[in-house]
Formats: structure tokens, C-alpha cells, sequence
């Protein structure tokens, strides 16, 4: 059986501002970014669909010791999108110092940006982001 | 399924190591086979654990030659297990599996790990190679980033104010310090106060830098075996009383990060395996990579409700003198973590407390202990139960 949508599918889509996910045939759930079966039943029947960029942050951390290759500091949200899915990614046009637990709630639009690829990844991806609405 | 024991366990000190990951798990597993009256001979596998050796010391394919090194018999099958921290704990629960159900009598399982021999930056990267390498880590997501988020949904979910969750889970540290102090195989073996926590660097807020377990070369083994084998053996067999594994996906996929749904899976399965509850519980080394993720694992074991585990150890009652004794080795935070060779360790100590061999640690009368190891960022936990009798 072939993957739905793969990561370079996806990837593809977040070059061009859109974020391809997939909508279960069987629940109606959204499943975003994409997994081989439906996030919620477990059904491989999804299609591929365009989801929306709105949601509210769950979490927060700012990471002030990082990971060879990024520069610290910098935010990272957990975000509730209001069509479903949780997903991951970095908090831009806040100052990473000045956050507290108050961004916990917030709304926020969904976006996405460059990282630059290491000796690991071997390539250039875009990772979520996320600001304030 | 037959009765199955442990036999003999052995550790290297736990700190920073001149010596390879080989020659770390050649010590710890001389050690525990040499306690458990057999010679490497009577080794019918060996179930072993490292993450990151091609990273620490361009070595992969290190089974094999952790075999060689110990003098095992070439029909011992050696077989390299990863998942992430919990790495050793998922070998030990595969290794008492296949001797209970008769396809080995007698086998070594342990762990090895140079964390510390990477240098912070490459050992932060190298760990977040646990997480998903597509939608998480290329946020620059971290380990310590991980429990941050867990500790800041903690602070929300159940309105504490940050700055009292902070002085609590600074009470964690202290308390493993203690421990880690009255344990001469430790990593740190000093103690701290509540300021040494709350002035220490930023890691990633709200945790700082005794928030975090250290960065940690070690080796652990033991020896597991059918148990009339065992009895045959030593003189105190320590049985395998109940085990659970469970799995769980992406971070972001988990939700609620103050519950940890796949540690609630597998300490279910344990309960169950070994017709025990929380109540029945007398000791317990579980898995304290940073301060809150040992507030986060108390509840999940039912030793308190959730959402007020918080203040256990700033209340006493998880210390020496308290009703539920967590940690008593120093944990990883003040033990350290290997990461290949955590699991194994816990093994060990929750063995020589059951053995009543723990001296100034000793907690006393200590008949049932639990080990809880958890790989990756929630995606892997396993727990062992071990009785003395
Ligand atoms: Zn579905």
C-alpha cells in the first residue's frame, strides 16, 4: 500500500504556503503533519486536503542550551489547531526573553521556515512556526 | 512461563571515563557474572544495550564484540538493543522473557554507554536524535526542552505558580543529591541546596542547569536466569515479579504531556504481571532525567493523584525517612545516565536494596522494588517489578 502523503509531499506544500495534510475517510478526523494511518481510528483511507492555519499554544519552552548547529535562545510551541491536531514548532516575532506563562492560550496563526540542514538531516527542511494572532 | 531470577549485577562508577564503551561493559559484566557463581561460558546470549557508539567512538555493530571481550562462547547469540534512555530496561524485559519461556536458561543483559565523552553540543544533538528527525527535532527541540513544555502544561493545567512548582522540583534535585551522596558508584556524590537548583543556568525554561541529569559514561549488567537455576547459585535470588513495555509516537502527538499515557500502559501490565499495587511497592529507582519527570512518573505509578505528586519531595515523603522512597542510588540526576547503561543500573541498585546490601542507602525491609525507564521523548517506557522472595 503506498504512503498518502509523504514528508517530501508535505514539504513540498509548505514551500508554497499550504499545508497538505490528510482528512479521514472513515472519522472525518485530520491527521497533520501526515502518519502512514488516521491520527484518531487508525484507518488508511485519508485524502489529502489542505488544512488551516489557526490554533491555541498548549506549551512553551525557550531553549537556551542547543543542539550543535542552532543558536540559542529560541522558542518551541506545542499548538492545538482548531481542526484538531497538535503540532510542533518555533514561536516567531516574540521576543524569546519576555515569555511567560501567559502564551499559554494565546492564538496563533500557522506559518513555516527555513532550517538549515546538518551532517545528519543532509538537507535544508522547513519547520512549523507559529505567531501570535 | 517459568519462574525467572536475577543471579548477580554489576556497575562501573558512573562519571566521566578514560576508558572505551567495550571496556566499561567488560568490568560491569565480569562483575555480575562473577557474583552470580557462573563463568562466561554458561552465557547462552547476551542482550545488549548502547545508543550513540557511533557517534561516541565511531564503533556500531558493538554486540559482538562486548561478547568477545567477556569470553562468551560463539553459540551465545549477542544482540544490540536501542531505545533511546530506556535502552537497557526494554534488553533486560526481552532477556527475562525468552528465559521464562525456556529458549535460554542463563543470560547476560546490560548496557554502555560514553555520553559524556561527546562534549555537551554533540551530545545534545546526538540525544535529540530521539525525536522525530522531520516534525520535531528541526525546531532545535531538545531533551530538557521536552519536560520544560511538561512542567510549564504542569504549572498551567493545574494552576501552581511556576516559581512554587520550581522550588518543588528543586526539592527533587536536592534529594537526589543526598542520595547520589551516600552512593560511591555515583556520578556527583554532593549534596546540594535549593539555591544551588534555582541559581544555576538556564537549560531550557523553566529548567535549569540541577534541574538536569548530567551527560554520563557507565557501563551496567546483570545476570538473568531460570530461578532454580539461581537458587542453585547465590544465596539471594532476587525474583522477576511483573514487566511492562509500551510505546507512544511524536511529542506533539501525546497531548497532555503532565500525563504520560504510555507509562500509565506499561505500569498497568507490570501491576498486573507481578498481583501488586502501588500500596505494595517498597522502594523504587525510576526515571528522573530532570526534575519534573519524577513528579510526572510518582503519579503515574498511583503513589499520588495527579496533579499532586508536585510536592512529595519537598514534604519528605519520598526521601529515606519518607513512605514511599524514590531513588534512593541518587537517580539519574545525581547517579548519572549513560543512557545505554541506565536501565541495567536501576536494576542493580533495586537488586542490592532488595539484598538488603545498600548500607547507608539501605532502605530498610525493602521486599518489592520497582524500575521505570523511559526512551525518548515519552515514546518508550518500561517497568520491571523485582521481589526477594
Ligand atoms: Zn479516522
Amino acid at each position: 500500500m503506498s504512503y498518502t502523503l509523504t514528508f517530501s509531499q508535505y514539504h513540498e506544500g509548505l514551500k508554497k504556503g499550504k499545508f497538505l495534510g490528510l482528512k479521514c475517510d472513515d472519522c472525518g478526523a485530520y491527521t497533520f503533519p501526515p502518519l502512514g494511518v488516521c491520527s484518531n481510528c487508525g484507518s488508511s483511507s485519508m485524502q489529502v486536503t489542505e488544512i488551516e492555519g489557526r490554533g491555541t499554544i498548549r506549551t512553551f519552552t525557550v531553549i537556551r542550551v542547543a543542539p550543535e548547529g542552532m543558536t540559542p535562545p529560541y522558542a518551541i510551541v506545542i499548538v492545538e489547531l482548531e481542526q484538531g491536531p497538535w503540532v510542533m514548532g518555533n514561536i516567531v516575532g516574540l521576543n524569546p526573553d519576555q515569555l511567560s506563562l501567559d502564551l499559554i492560550g494565546r492564538k496563533v496563526i500557522m506559518g513555516s521556515q527555513p532550517v538549515k540542514g546538518d551532517m545528519f538531516t543532509r538537507e535544508d527542511i522547513r519547520i512549523l512556526t507559529f505567531h501570535v494572532a | 512461563m517459568r519462574e525467572v531470577a536475577i543471579a548477580g549485577v554489576g556497575m562501573t562508577k558512573f562519571g566521566i571515563s578514560e576508558k572505551s564503551n567495550l571496556e566499561m561493559f567488560a568490568e560491569a559484566g565480569l562483575e555480575a557474572i562473577e557474583g552470580s557463581g557462573v563463568e562466561p561460558k554458561d552465557i547462552q546470549a547476551l542482550f545488549f544495550g548502547n545508543c550513540l557508539g557511533p557517534f561516541e567512538e565511531g564503533q556500531a555493530h558493538m554486540a559482538p564484540f562486548a561478547a568477545s571481550e567477556l569470553g562468551l562462547p560463539m553459540s551465545a547469540p549477542a544482540t544490540r538493543f536501542e531505545a533511546a534512555c530506556a535502552t537497557s530496561t526494554v534488553a533486560f524485559r526481552h532477556a527475562a522473557y525468552l528465559v521464562g519461556a525456556g529458549v535460554y536458561d542463563i543470560v547476560l543483559v546490560g548496557g554502555t554507554e560514553r555520553a559524556a565523552a561527546m562534549g555537551t553540543s554533540l551530545a545534545t544533538r546526538t540525544f535529540a536524535m530521539g525525536s522525530q528527525s522531520k516534525y520535531e527535532s528541526p525546531a532545535g527541540l531538545t531533551f530538557p526542552g521536552v519536560f520544560a513544555m511538561a512542567a510549564h502544561m504542569y504549572a498551567k493545567k493545574y494552576t501552581i505558580p511556576l516559581d512554587e512548582l520550581k522550588r518543588c522540583m528543586a526539592e527533587v534535585a536536592v534529594k537526589n543529591h543526598y542520595n547520589g551522596s551516600l552512593n560511591p558508584k555515583a556520578h556527583f556524590q554532593k549534596e546540594i541546596t535549593v539555591d544551588t537548583v534555582l541559581n544555576s543556568m538556564m537549560v531550557a525554561d523553566p529548567l535549569q542547569l540541577f534541574d538536569c541529569c548530567p551527560f554520563s559514561d557507565g557501563a551496567s549488567a546483570v545476570v538473568v536466569a531460570e530461578a532454580n537455576k539461581v537458587r542453585g547459585l547465590v544465596a539471594h535470588p532476587i525474583y522477576v515479579a511483573g514487566m511492562g513495555q509500551a510505546s507512544a509516537g511524536a511529542l506533539y502527538l501525546q497531548k497532555d504531556l503532565t500525563r504520560v499515557r504510555a507509562r500509565e500502559t506499561s505500569i498497568k501490565h507490570a501491576y498486573e504481571e507481578a498481583g501488586v499495587g502501588p500500596e505494595d511497592i517498597d522502594v523504587c529507582e525510576l526515571h528522573d532525567c530532570f526534575t519534573i519527570a519524577e513528579i510526572l512518573a510518582i503519579e503515574s505509578f498511583g503513589f499520588y493523584d495527579f496533579g499532586k505528586g508536585y510536592d512529595a519531595a519537598l514534604i519528605g515523603e519520598t526521601g529515606f525517612k519518607g513512605k514511599k522512597v524514590i531513588n534512593p542510588s541518587g537517580g539519574l540526576k545525581a547517579k548519572g545516565h549513560p543512557i545505554g547503561a541506565t536501565g541495567t543500573a536501576q536494576i542493580t541498585e533495586i537488586v542490592q536494596q532488595l539484598r538488603g546490601e545498600c548500607g547507608e542507602r539501605q532502605v530498610e525491609g525493602a521486599k518489592i522494588g520497582l524500575v521505570d525507564t523511559l526512551g525518548g521523548d515519552f515514546g518508550t517506557l518500561c517497568n520491571i517489578i523485582l521481589r526477594s522472595s
